[in-house]
Order: structure tokens, then C-alpha cells, then sequence
């Protein structure tokens, strides 16, 4: 998938109090969260984001509580891949599995800069700065993760599984 | 090869090697959990997974803890979700109403989680069980409707950070000064995919309610697992809650990645000062900081021994005018004894305000929401900006007796001072 946006850069840690603050957390609409998507960093952060856009995090994006909400309200907000040099575990894993684009980058996040247009081949895990011609490429996607990416997310591997009627016990 | 206890405790749950840091291993899981915000998500996605029972009747608890007693028509519309599922599943475990409780607070309480278990709940506090010497995670709502449907989930077996601790608490410092002089040193992504290990000569000495405390802020630090050794003293907590359970400790000479070595002896009792819980210093740092809040409870310290702390010094003396010192016992089985043991006229007779167990204030859910420009001292665990309501308002950790001498001074004051 070839993704084509505008980066919107946010600092280290971003909580997910600041993703999507507590009050909002009494829908599961995708649209709704989305609306209010990184209302706890900057009120009004969402209306200067285009449909595509990409965040740009620095370290242990997604940090604190283990709401999935959190993924939930980026992609409802539009934004199908966060890059970042960091992810916190369980925003890790909540991403993959809401099907966010998670991209983990190192250091490299320095060189994207706020307002410069990305275009990210997330399969080939490489971003296009096409404002500054750089290219930024990340860490491949862990083998467990692919598992679930091919399954088609962990809902869709669940689903199979019961078909198969594999049950732990 | 001699095993960390995360490897000890993953390899007893699973057919594959967990010997080693970095391998994926599936596990078998003891208890899931999930609460009012994060079990909507969970249903939905076991909905869609075209799930339609649960892996085991008695190994799901669904605790309606957040916005209970619900908040407003949204929050009530979510717990009505969980409750109908509940009935349509027929989870033993369900809580809300009079019996529910603080989730990390009560689970233990009800001999839901002992040592040697993995356990994963929707909620990120979920590692507070690691105080049992349990292996517990939280993880997100689908991660959780998995391990709903097929009673087992992936992990990474992650490296383990190893905190020695040694030397005597002070007055006035507990196991919340401890946790937060980690978390200082650690940073907030110090312990990102790890295990923290806590051992030590001072650990002996921690009350198993001192650990859980520890353990519940390991997700502070970034740490998958926050995990103490079972003991003696926690077999006798165990007991005490109906449960049968083992000691259990790491193997000597177990690789560790890194040892952090704290020694008590002189701390002074330890402030995170806003916005992360990394941010810690001293109390004598932050004092004659003016407060508007002090919330003493939540499932770091809402327990009977942090109660006891509480009252020990409001005792006798009363709230400062206009602050609002407010007081959630984290379980109605704390609360009772709160009650029985005079803990609560202590603190009606100060001029604290007593609600019901409730997540409530720490996540700026309700009971005491923070207006522009008002600043907290808490008992809680997280202090991001806007945690406990506006995002021009602050929120500062402490232990039990930091925050009820700070509702009495009206300001930061270590409790000897008063």
C-alpha cells in the first residue's frame, strides 16, 4: 500500500490521554473518536488533518493506559500510519491489530519534518520525503505480526481458528 | 539454564521455549479481564469474531469500575453492554453495582490471581498483580476478546530488569516512594518491552498490598510485567482470600539485562511532578506548593494499608478550607473495613469527602475533575497532561500520608512537617 500525505509531527511520549482523553471513552464509534483524535494534546489538533495524512511520534508513542480507542481515533480521524521512533507495547500491538500502519524509524523521525509531504510504501517499509527527497526506511515488520497482517488482522485469525474448532483448554 | 521468574512462569503455560528473551511463545491464560471502557471494544470484536462462548465461564471477569456509578447515559449505555453480555455468556465473574471494586484492588481480594498465573486484562494496570508474583499485561480490547475466545495469547518472552532493593523505609515512606525513585531512574520508557524483577532484602519486607503498588506502576516505567517473588507472606495473603498458592522465585544466576540498585535507607518520601511519572523528586523539592485536590485511593493506593496511612495523619486535624481531599476506598470489602475500624469518621471528621470504589478522579472520569489552573496531589498513577481533567490543570503522585498532609497544609508538605 502506497500512502500519500501531509506529517503532522508530535513529540516523545505521547500518552493516550493526549491520543484521546478519558471523557471521550464512552463510544466505541470510530467516527466519533476520530473526531476528537489528539484532543488532549492540542484542542482543535484534528481540523488541520487531511484524509491520508501521516503523525510522525518520537519515542514510546502511544504510552500509558491500553485503550484501543486510542488506534481507534487516528484511523477514524483518517491517519492510516503513524511513524515514529518508538512505540509503547500495548499501543504496539493495538495497532496491528485495528490494522494501523505502525512504522518504528529510530532516529530517522528527525528527518521528517511537520507540513513535509510523506509518501510511505508501508510493504517495502520505506517513507519518501518528497518535500526534502530524503528517504527514511524502517525496521522490518516481526514475523508474529506478519502472521496476523497475512490472517488478515487478529479478528480475522480468531475467526479461523474457531472454524478449525481449536480451542484451548 | 537458570530462569528469570517471567520465564519461569511463561514456560508453565506453554508447549513452547520460553527460555530466552525475544522468543514468541503461546501461552495459556489463567484469567482475562476487561472493565466498563475497554470490554465494549472487547464484545464488539468477539462479535465479529463469530465467537459466541467464552474459553471458560470462570476465567473471564468483566469489572464495571470505571465510570461507575455511571457517570451519565453514555457510560451507563456501555455498562448495560457488559452486562447483557455477561448474562448471555454466563461470566461467573461480573461485577458492578454494591460488589464491584477497583478491579486490581478487588480481583486479588477474591483470590481471582495468585502467583505462578498469567493474566491479562483490558487495562494497563492489569500488572498489578505481579505483586502476587503473577505474570500479569494489560493489552488492548481484541488482544483480549482472543484470549476471551480461545483462552491463550502470544508474548514475546522479554528481557528482564532486575531492581535490588535494600535498606530501612523511613517514616512516612513506603512502597509508592520506592516504585516512583524506579520509575525516576528507569524513566517512562526505561522498562519499554521488559520485565521488571523486583528482589532484594527490602522486598521481604514489603507488605504483599506495599508490592501490588509497586507492581501496578511497572507500566510507568514502559515494563510488560512488574514481578515479585511469592513468599510466605503472600501465600498467607492468598490463604486469607480462599486461594491455595506456592512460593515461587527466580533461579539464582539468571541473566538479567540490567540490575538497578536502590537503597532506601535516608529516601525521603518521592513526588512525580507533572507531566510524567518520570518527573520525580523529592518531597522537600515541591513543598509549599499550593493544592487545590488530593485524591488518596485508585488501584495503586486505595487499599486498607494506605487508608490506614491516610487517617494516621488527618487524625485529629482538618482539611484546609476549600480543598477537596477525596477518599475512595478501592473495594466495598476495604471500605467496610475502613468503616469498622474508625477510618472513615477520621476522615468525615477532617472534612474529606468519602465516595464509593470507583476508578472515578484518576483517568478524569468523574468525582473530582481538575478546572484551568488547579493542581492536584494523588495517590494515582499517572499524571499526563489533562489526566484528571482540564489540560491547564496538574496532578502530582505521592504516597498515602504525602497526600493527606497535603489536604491538612493545603499545600506540598512532608508529613513530619505538619
Amino acid at each position: 500500500m502506497i500512502i500519500t500525505g501531509t506529517a503532522h509531527k508530535v513529540g516523545d511520549h505521547i500518552d493516550t490521554d493526549a491520543i484521546i482523553p478519558a471523557r471521550f471513552l464512552v463510544t466505541t464509534d470510530h467516527e466519533l473518536l476520530g473526531s476528537n483524535c489528539m484532543e488532549g494534546l492540542e484542542p482543535g489538533w484534528i481540523k488541520r488533518v487531511k484524509k491520508n495524512d501521516v503523525i510522525v511520534g518520537g519515542e514510546n508513542f502511544g504510552c500509558g493506559s491500553s485503550r484501543e480507542h486510542a488506534p481507534i481515533a487516528i484511523l477514524g480521524a483518517g491517519i492510516p500510519v503513524v511513524v515514529a521512533k518508538s512505540f509503547a507495547r500495548i499501543f504496539y500491538r493495538n495497532g496491528f491489530n485495528m490494522g494501523l500502519t505502525l512504522l518504528e524509524v529510530g532516529e530517522d523521525a528527525d528527518r521528517l519534518r511537520d507540513g513535509d509531504t510523506l509518501e510511505v510504501d508501508t510493504e517495502a517499509g520505506v517513507i519518501h520525503n518528497k518535500t526534502t527527497g530524503a528517504s527514511v526506511r524502517c525496521a522490518p515488520v516481526p514475523p508474529s505480526m506478519q502472521e496476523l497482517l497475512d490472517a488478515g488482522g487478529l479478528v480475522n485469525y480468531v475467526k479461523a481458528r474457531l472454524k478449525q474448532g481449536v480451542h484451548s483448554k | 539454564m537458570p530462569n528469570t521468574l517471567a520465564e519461569k512462569i511463561l514456560q508453565a503455560h506453554t508447549d513452547d521455549d520460553a527460555s530466552e528473551a525475544g522468543r514468541i511463545v503461546r501461552c495459556r491464560v489463567s484469567l482475562v479481564l476487561a472493565n466498563d471502557i475497554t470490554a465494549p471494544l472487547a464484545i464488539k470484536s468477539f462479535r465479529a469474531m463469530g465467537a459466541k462462548q467464552v474459553f471458560d465461564r470462570d476465567r473471564v471477569a468483566l469489572v464495571c469500575d470505571h465510570f461507575t456509578p455511571n457517570k451519565d447515559i453514555d457510560s451507563a449505555e456501555q455498562v448495560r453492554v457488559v452486562r447483557e453480555f455477561a448474562q448471555e455468556t454466563g461470566v461467573t465473574h461480573y461485577y458492578e453495582g454494591g460488589d464491584v471494586g477497583v478491579e486490581h484492588a478487588l480481583l486479588p481480594e477474591l483470590g481471582l490471581v495468585g502467583p505462578g498465573d498469567v493474566v491479562v486484562g483490558a487495562d494497563s494496570h492489569t500488572c498489578t498483580y505481579g505483586g502476587l508474583g503473577a505474570f500479569a499485561t494489560g493489552m488492548g480490547s481484541t488482544d483480549i476478546a482472543a484470549a476471551m475466545v480461545l483462552g491463550e495469547t502470544w508474548f514475546k518472552v522479554p528481557p528482564t530488569i532486575r531492581v535490588e532493593m535494600s535498606g530501612e523505609l523511613g517514616p512516612f515512606v513506603g512502597a509508592k516512594d520506592l516504585i516512583l525513585a524506579v520509575i525516576g531512574k528507569t524513566g517512562v520508557s526505561g522498562a519499554l518491552y521488559k520485565a521488571l524483577e523486583f528482589g532484594g532484602p527490602l522486598t521481604a519486607a514489603l507488605s504483599v498490598e506495599g508490592r501490588m503498588t509497586m507492581a501496578n506502576m511497572a507500566i510507568e516505567a514502559g515494563g510488560k510485567v512488574g514481578l515479585f517473588p511469592s513468599d510466605a507472606k503472600t501465600v498467607a495473603y492468598c490463604k486469607a482470600a480462599g486461594r491455595h498458592a506456592e512460593t515461587l522465585d527466580a533461579d539464582p544466576g539468571a541473566a538479567y539485562e540490567r540490575v538497578i540498585r536502590l537503597d532506601a535507607t535516608g529516601m525521603e518520601p518521592q513526588i512525580a511532578c507533572p507531566h510524567l511519572p518520570d518527573n520525580v523528586k523529592p518531597v522537600s523539592a515541591v513543598k509549599g506548593l499550593r493544592l487545590d485536590q488530593t485524591v488518596i485511593g485508585s488501584c495503586t493506593n486505595g487499599r486498607i494499608e494506605d487508608l490506614r496511612q491516610a487517617a494516621a495523619v488527618l487524625k485529629g486535624r482538618k482539611v484546609k478550607k476549600n480543598l477537596r481531599c477525596v477518599v475512595l476506598p478501592a473495594t466495598p470489602n476495604i471500605w467496610r473495613m475502613a468503616l469498622k475500624e474508625g477510618l472513615l469518621e477520621t476522615f468525615m471528621e477532617a472534612g474529606c469527602i468519602v465516595g464509593p470504589p470507583t476508578c472515578g478522579p484518576c483517568l478524569g472520569g468523574h468525582m473530582g475533575i481538575l478546572a484551568k489552573g488547579e493542581r492536584a496531589l494523588a495517590t494515582t498513577n499517572r499524571n499526563f497532561k489533562g489526566r484528571m481533567g482540564s489540560l491547564e490543570s496538574e496532578v502530582y503522585l505521592c504516597n498515602p500520608a504525602v497526600a493527606a498532609a497535603g489536604a491538612v497544609a493545603g499545600e506540598i508538605i512532608h508529613p513530619a512537617a505538619l
